[in-house]
């Protein structure tokens, strides 16, 4: 890693596992909410499900990551279709209130009835009596737990990063050629309109259950490195809270476009990480320069927004950018460089390029 | 006939609570059009005035223990004990349903500045930006709660004249065992009463009326030279008050925690949904309704054949009416129609 990389998180394996996960997810979620604009509050059962899966995986088959990240993005698959052909018979808020409604479902079942496969509230792990079918037939079963491995490399720290990465990056390019592809027209004119769409002849709702079930293979797939990277899978990963972080990363990185929502799960989990990190004994050095007395009241207010209230700075943040920037970082991003480059323009004494005939503007 | 009416009051009391919660979430809509992610968070904030209210009553300043003969001995009293030795206890002891008294204005106060502050300026943004700001809202009102009053739950006592059983078996001649907790008694009595209370102040005063007329049709109310947009932050108000008082309420039977708004949150959606969007009647009654058949579902003769019936009813039942009556129970036509 270069070390000019260090100040975001570059020797923090486990913390660039987190970016590159969370961005595989949000990615997912903006082909839905983004091209669509049906806001699904139920993207959480996808990422539970993928983990599950995933675990499954370990525990039956072998300890590889590409059986794991397989069943993971098929089983979520299953699961999108199932919600989403019931879901997607009604839109807006309805939409949103089924999706959450089947999320619930998911995540009270996992907690009560479906212990024997989800183990409840101690979460599925990894177990030594676990048969591991595939693994066994060629290796003998070590002393201690097997770790999760790519063909005998190790999928924790920076391998499983690295591996993370290159999914991150393989989703990113499907994800474009989807925005970019008839399909991902289509979707943008059920965005725009979907009755329209309807009157034109044409049957919106398998796309619409095409671009559910994608985004929930997105979100399988999410599940399944959580566990590659961490064998453990725990039904809190299907609590609505979950589908909510995903709604704020792509919402404040820009819902809509594709960049914006790495972005914001990047951002979230580069905060999270430093602000949760931040306690009183930190702030007061930081502010050390500063005379006792005002330190004495800097401090209070800003441990508010540090440690354990870092979900505050989250909220605020989130209620400013909905209000200021309804596009997220990618609409601010843009107007700051519309901003600098008609300033730019008059500097130089030119004609702007409103003023250009032709120039489409 | 003993569980069954146990199970119809324990319906009864829990669908109490779905119902005033839904009520003012509903409200909120019909008026303002408002998809309010927040109301869960309002709900609790209710709660947390009555942990504040008991707070401020039992303030305390150390008294020289005069019961230990040996050493100087001292012990926290409240100042109300030492100011008035006859009525400071029993002041203390009722602190829930006195903190009614100081939640009300709170929370009016609190609705005025939300619905002015913030939610006014999303009346033409779509929807989905209307939940998203509002469920950031609920984030931050939650953390600043969870940083005032910590992270875990705080007991709230029912006075103790009313924190016994009633027999109600025997008032209705089940038999002396059948015996229901009197506070949840008076919790259900109290929401009926709310509950009659905002229906009679929009079915029989004029300002209801008005109300009602913009819910209806709120440009030709505006035409009418009626500051239409006055009133409706004043029925947001109202409905914060609503969710508060449910909450102040609910402390004895739940210790309020910071999260425990999300919880209800979700829960009334799929209420407001059922009974059907912008509809008050529905959203009280589909909120007994939930409870009844939540309550029912619980029963262990009904989750010995259907296991874990109990914990995904209430949403099983949302999918069912929203699936088959994309309405809800008595939602009006042109009300969030797609």
């Amino acid at each position: 890693m270069p070390i000019w990389l260090e100040p975001f998180g570059a020797n923090y394996p486990d913390l660039l596992q987190k970016f590159a996960i969370y961005g595989i997810f949000a990615i997912g979620f903006n082909i839905l909410f983004g091209l669509t604009g049906y806001l699904s509050f139920g993207h959480a059962a996808f990422l539970g499900i993928g983990s599950y899966a995933a675990v499954w995986s370990f525990k039956l088959l072998t300890m590889n990551a590409i059986p794991a990240m397989f069943f993971a993005v098929i089983f979520a698959g299953g699961l999108a279709f199932i919600i989403g052909f019931l879901s997607l018979r009604r839109s807006g808020i309805y939409f949103s209130i089924l999706t959450l409604a089947f999320a619930q479902m998911s995540y009270k079942l996992a907690y009560s009835v479906l212990t024997p496969l989800t183990n409840g509230e101690t979460g599925l792990q990894l177990r030594q009596t676990d048969p591991r079918i595939i693994d066994s037939l060629f290796v003998e079963a070590g002393a201690g737990l097997p770790s999760t491995n790519l063909f005998g490399l190790k999928m924790s720290g920076y391998p499983g990063f690295y591996f993370c990465a290159v999914i991150l990056i393989i989703g990113f390019f499907i994800s474009m050629r989807v925005f970019r592809s008839p399909f991902g027209l289509m979707l943008k004119g059920i965005k725009s309109n979907q009755n329209r769409m309807n009157y034109t002849g044409l049957n919106t709702r398998p796309y619409m259950l095409t671009a559910f079930v994608i985004s929930g293979m997105y979100a399988g797939l999410a599940g399944g490195l959580l566990a590659i990277t961490d064998p453990l899978a725990g039904a809190e990963r299907m609590q609505w809270t979950a589908s909510g972080e995903v709604v704020l990363m792509t919402v404040l990185g820009g819902v809509g476009t594709l960049i914006g929502p790495v972005l914001g799960a990047g951002l979230i989990k580069y905060f999270e990480n430093i602000f949760s990190a931040f306690n009183a004994h930190v702030l007061t050095e930081m502010f050390s320069f500063l005379p006792d007395a005002v330190v004495e009241v800097l401090v209070p207010i800003f441990g508010l927004f540090v440690g354990g209230g870092w979900h505050l700075t989250l909220g605020l943040l989130f209620v400013v950018v909905i209000i200021f920037l309804p596009g997220g970082l990618m609409e601010g991003f843009n107007k700051l460089f519309g901003l600098l480059r008609k300033s730019g323009a008059q500097i130089r004494g030119k004609r702007t390029p409103q003023d250009q005939p032709g120039d489409g503007g | 006939m003993d569980a069954i009416f146990l199970q119809i009051l324990n319906g009864l009391d829990k669908g109490a609570a779905y119902a005033l919660i839904a009520l003012g979430l509903t409200l909120v809509f019909g008026t303002l059009g408002i998809v309010n992610f927040a109301h869960g968070a309002i709900f609790m904030l209710g709660a947390f005035c009555a942990v504040a209210f008991n707070k401020l009553l039992t303030l305390s300043t150390k008294v020289e223990d005069t019961g230990v003969t040996l050493f100087k001995a001292y012990k926290e009293t409240p100042y109300l004990k030492i100011w008035f030795p006859e009525a400071g206890p029993v002041l203390i002891d009722f602190s829930v349903p006195l903190s009614i008294v100081m939640a009300i204005p709170v929370m009016l106060l609190i609705g005025y500045v939300m619905e002015r502050g913030l939610i006014k300026h999303f009346y033409k943004r779509p929807h989905a930006e209307q939940i998203l700001v509002t469920f950031g809202l609920a984030i931050v009102i939650q953390e600043v709660v969870k940083a005032y009053f910590g992270a875990n739950p705080i007991p709230q006592s029912a006075p103790s004249l009313m924190s016994g059983s009633a027999s109600v078996g025997s008032w209705i001649g089940l038999g002396e065992n059948v015996v229901y907790p009197w506070w949840r008694l008076i919790y259900l009595g109290f929401s009926g009463a709310v509950v009659f209370a905002v229906f009679a102040f929009l079915k029989y005063t004029t300002y209801g009326m008005v109300v009602r007329a913009g819910m209806r049709d709120r440009e030709t109310v505006g035409l009418l030279g009626i500051d239409i947009e006055r009133r409706f932050t004043i029925v947001f108000a109202l409905a914060t008050v609503v969710a508060g008082l449910a909450g102040v309420m609910y402390t004895p039977v739940l210790p309020p925690d910071f999260h425990m708004g999300m919880d209800f949150l979700v829960l009334s959606f799929v209420v407001v949904v059922v009974g059907g969007m912008g509809s008050l009647g529905g959203a009280v009654l589909a909120g007994f309704l939930l409870g009844l058949v939540q309550s029912f579902a619980s029963m262990t003769e009904v989750t010995a054949i259907l296991p874990g019936i109990d914990q995904i009813i209430i949403y099983l039942v949302a999918v069912f009416i929203l699936l088959v009556l994309p309405r809800g129970l008595m939602g009006r036509a042109g009300v969030m129609d797609d």
